[in-house]
């Protein structure tokens, strides 16, 4: 049995699929919850009770919602580029969950160990902005097109402050592997061995870039309500709307993922002594999460002028500048080496 | 025919199949869009001979920022189809010279092309070296031709510059938003509080 699924290869394309299945299937149904929760949080900021009637408190709202968009009928705008109007949404959502391939939640335990495993990451989030701009573009309407442009701007600004942040992390550990980077976060101190400490200051900037970059309040112009109605998404119903939309969520759970891989030690236990587990990144995704919504609710929306300069004249410099200091620090080993990992994780 | 010749023949497949779509497609945006099929489709090859940080980088430089850049361009402008078509029948027989003068040369090329000793077992077996992809191509770049290295990222600021220089121009007549004055804006000196008596008004 064991060799059918180690030996032939119709056992190992069986295995894969299994084991991307056993991915997907708790992440979506998560996702169902963490939705959920985000309306919850929302709700709760602004005094109300947010969704409470399908099932206990609410609880199966997301599942109610999830069929109410399956059995909606699928309109296309006259004029739309059919191919490419139905492509967009696929897109958004396939490059939103293909990513999480290489995301690991215990030691070992991931899909694909690719010694590039970050790089890959950010390569996939860069084509996220295909699915928006596609979709704008192919839906031959004025709103969806004006929210696609804003995006594919801000999208590209905010990947570059993401990408110049992630070079930090990536001189602190000599490697782009997950498991290396969490490795070398490893130490006596529990959450102080951590890379929020040492990078402290790019972990603000690395938050903000994230909701930036998925298109989360305060920086969720491309769906402005109250200006593009819902930008790119305004022609979209039914079922093309839902994979926009979960792609989006897994887009930022992603985000809460590297969040806590790259500056909260991953499954590492914060306390020394306790085990470290899967148990931890779950925790720490959520914490991460929830700083998401609370985000959500407590900010009002950013201008978009100011939204480019904060990209660009801010975010980009201070990435940069970080670099380069985090590149002398490692060097000469400040503080014992503090900056300087790449020997601890190996 | 095993795996790896199956999925080589698939990528290569779909590289000629987007680079020809390029060039036939009738709507631009499309144009583009095969364009990034091609684009993705050359870095599934260059991860099949084991360069995976030069493929990642394709996707990352070309597809995430240079063709998305080439999207936004063709969306913006509007082009005048029937025009375009009217315009290619005239251009049709130089377009066709220079692509014969183009292939000539290649085969000239080709013809003469010699290979040097032990060239066959080295394509069998390219270089193996106990370091990563990442950690090798950092040491050619940064430590054995680091002063090339600088002399082209010099090359490319000149580059940048002389866009911005050509694209610059300071226009007095119009209005502009000094974001630093408009943060520290005193309060005290922008608004005045004044107790409205109610029936009275100002």
């Amino acid at each position: 049995m064991v060799e059918f699924f180690t030996e032939t290869s119709i056992g190992q394309v069986l295995l894969i699929l299994g084991q991307s299945l056993l991915l997907i299937v708790p992440l979506l149904v998560a996702l169902a919850f963490l939705l959920l929760i985000d309306r919850k949080v929302w709700a709760a900021v602004q005094m109300r009770k947010g969704p409470n009637i399908v099932g206990p408190f609410g609880l199966l709202q997301s599942f109610a919602d999830f069929l109410k968009y399956i059995v909606k009928e699928v309109v296309v705008p006259a004029g739309a580029d059919r191919s490419v109007f139905f492509l967009a949404p696929m897109i958004s959502f396939v490059m939103a969950v293909i990513a999480w391939a290489v995301i690991p939640f215990a030691d070992g335990w991931v899909l694909a160990d690719l010694n590039v495993a970050l790089l890959y990451v950010f390569a996939v989030s860069s084509l996220e902005v295909y699915g928006v701009i596609m979709g704008g573009w192919a839906s031959n309407s004025k709103y969806p097109f004006l929210g696609s442009l804003r995006s594919a701007a801000q999208m590209i600004s905010y990947e570059v402050s993401i990408g110049l942040i992630i070079v930090g992390v990536i001189i602190s550990t000599g490697s782009f592997n997950f498991g290396q980077i969490v490795a070398a976060q490893d130490g006596d101190f529990g959450l102080f061995n951590w890379y929020w400490l040492p990078h402290f200051p790019m972990l603000f900037l690395f938050l903000i870039s994230a909701m930036a970059e998925t298109n989360r309040p305060p920086f969720d112009l491309p769906e402005a309500e109250s200006e593009l109605v819902a930008g790119y998404q305004v022609e979209y119903s039914s079922t093309p709307f839902l994979l926009f939309m979960i792609g989006e969520y897994v887009a930022i759970v992603l985000m809460c993922a590297l969040v806590s891989l790259l500056f909260f030690g991953g499954w590492l236990s914060p306390i020394p002594g306790l085990p470290d587990g899967v148990l931890w990144m779950v925790l720490k995704m959520f914490f991460v999460f929830f700083i998401f919504a609370m985000v959500k609710a407590i900010t009002p929306r950013y201008r978009y002028d100011q939204l480019m300069r904060l990209g660009w004249k801010v975010f980009l410099p201070l990435s940069l500048a970080w670099v380069v200091i985090v590149s002398f620090l490692a060097k000469f080993e400040v503080l014992g080496g503090f900056w300087a990992r790449w020997t601890l994780g190996v | 025919m095993n795996a790896v010749a199956i999925i080589f023949y698939l990528f290569a497949l779909s590289v000629i199949t987007g680079g020809l779509f390029t060039v036939i497609a009738r709507n631009p945006v499309h144009s583009v869009l095969w364009l990034i099929l091609s684009f993705l489709s050359s870095a599934g090859l260059f991860i099949l001979v084991g360069a995976e940080f030069v493929a990642l980088l394709l996707v990352i430089v070309y597809v995430g920022a240079v063709a998305v850049l080439f999207l936004f361009v063709v969306m913006m402008l509007d082009v005048d189809f029937a025009e375009l078509k009217a315009e290619m029948a005239k251009y049709m027989p130089l377009a066709l010279l220079i692509g014969v003068v183009l292939l000539m040369q290649l085969a000239l090329a080709f013809g003469v092309w010699d290979t040097s000793e032990g060239y066959a077992e080295r394509l069998a077996a390219p270089y193996v070296l106990d370091v990563e992809n990442t950690q090798g191509l950092g040491m050619l770049l940064y430590d054995r031709y680091i002063l090339l290295f600088q002399l082209a990222g010099l090359v490319l600021l000149v580059a940048m510059i002389g866009a911005i220089v050509l694209t610059l121009r300071h226009r007095k007549d119009v209005k502009r938003q000094d974001v630093l004055a408009q943060m520290y804006r005193d309060p005290a000196k922008a608004l005045e509080m004044k107790d409205v008596k109610p029936g009275q008004g100002l």
